[in-house]
């Protein structure tokens, strides 16, 4: 049994140490905005926060997130109200198909934890996940927006 | 008179063969005290040649630099601020960076993809810290570690130079490449890659005897 918390609850699975986060989370634990893209870390579908790290999870055994804490797309909202980058990502209208979305905006939510004012190169060299519908310049719109609102809601 | 005298005194030029004789005798006697006491310390042993150790030492560093120089080693000691991959030293893809503290930029550090193994599923190789096999250990050697296009004395200066190296003697450095876990790696890349060509144990004595004849390096050719 391995031991860790997700979105703030403490879980245990009986999985292999060596299962991929990604299906623990989905398959176990039962949390579908978390997707599979390509398998290898590099499309960043799979991003999810592992303590105080973007981390992609299809990549990442469950071994080494015993003890720690996991945080998902359902997590990131208090249960009320939406997170400032999901409410950027409605008002900008990213989407398309909107499969690599949660991804983006995991990554988007930490890097507006480190750097709250980024500039369009800072997301450029920040935000390297794959969107196969190419909403990268819509994604780089909601990403000021959000820190805008996280600004404006820390005001 | 002996026999020496009767012999020699029996030949056509005895008044100048006699004292060339005994200058040619006193010539021989002088060289080979000169050598002995150049070849003897105050011990009595035989010093080995400083020449040829040194040249043992530079030999031993040849070998070592096509190890440092070997794509599983020297991706991540790139001279600019992007990491390699694979065999033809291809920039990382998707924009990868060094970042401030060569762990990569905020939102895509080198631990959101390589953790402290091989990764078998996914195929992302990683590597754990010494002291802690769930911890990653990936990151790239500082900038002024990067040894992508130098040759081997601006590279042999470099690793030598302890402003540059973090403050390592060459006995520190051949700690670093016989015990740190991200070294040991390049021997085990995971499928795929290939390992450093010759044993890793191999490579350990090379240093060994490249530490113990002085720890040598060629010399950057002016010309």
């Amino acid at each position: 049994m391995i031991k860790f918390k997700i979105n703030g609850t403490v879980t245990e699975v009986n999985d292999d140490p060596e299962t991929p986060l990604l299906w623990v989370i989905r398959d176990s634990v039962g949390l579908k905005g978390t997707k599979f893209g390509c398998g290898k870390a590099f499309c960043g579908a799979c991003s999810v926060h592992v303590e105080d790290q973007v981390v992609r999870s299809c990549s990442f055994p469950l071994k080494y997130a015993a003890g720690k804490s996991v945080t998902t797309i359902e997590g990131i909202s208090d249960g009320q109200e939406l997170h400032p980058v999901q409410k950027a990502w409605i008002e900008e209208q990213v989407p398309q198909c909107g499969y690599c979305q949660s991804g983006f905006i995991m990554s988007t939510v930490k890097l507006l934890e480190k750097n709250p004012n980024p500039s369009d190169e800072d997301i450029n060299n920040s935000i390297t996940n794959l969107c196969r519908c190419g909403t990268y310049s819509r994604v780089r719109k909601a990403v000021h927006k959000s820190a805008e609102l996280i600004k404006k809601e820390q005001n | 008179m002996n026999l020496f005298f009767k012999k020699t005194a029996s030949v056509k030029n005895p008044k100048w063969q006699r004292p060339v004789l005994l200058a040619a005798i006193c010539l021989v006697l002088l060289l080979s005290m000169v050598r002995c006491k150049s070849n003897n310390n105050n011990n009595g042993y035989v010093s080995i040649d400083k020449k040829s150790v040194k040249e043992e030492s530079l030999r031993h560093f040849e070998e070592i630099t096509k190890v440092l120089q070997h794509p599983r080693c020297i991706n991540c000691h790139p001279n600019d601020n992007y990491p390699r991959q694979g065999d033809d030293m291809h920039k990382h893809l998707f924009n990868v960076q060094r970042g401030p503290d060569d762990r990569g930029i905020t939102g895509m550090k080198c631990t959101s993809c390589h953790q402290a193994s091989n990764n078998l599923i996914s195929g992302v190789p990683g590597a754990p810290q010494p002291n802690d096999s769930l911890a990653s250990r990936w990151h790239l050697a500082p900038l002024s570690m990067g040894w992508i296009g130098l040759d081997d004395a601006e590279l042999g200066a470099r690793l030598l130079d302890k402003k540059q190296n973090g403050n390592m003697s060459p006995k520190d450095l051949v700690e670093h490449m016989t015990d740190d876990p991200l070294v040991l790696w390049a021997w085990d890349p995971g499928p795929g890659r290939e390992p450093i060509p010759i044993p890793h144990d191999e490579f350990v004595e090379i240093l060994e005897k490249w530490l113990e004849t002085g720890a040598e390096v060629p010399k950057k050719n002016k010309d």
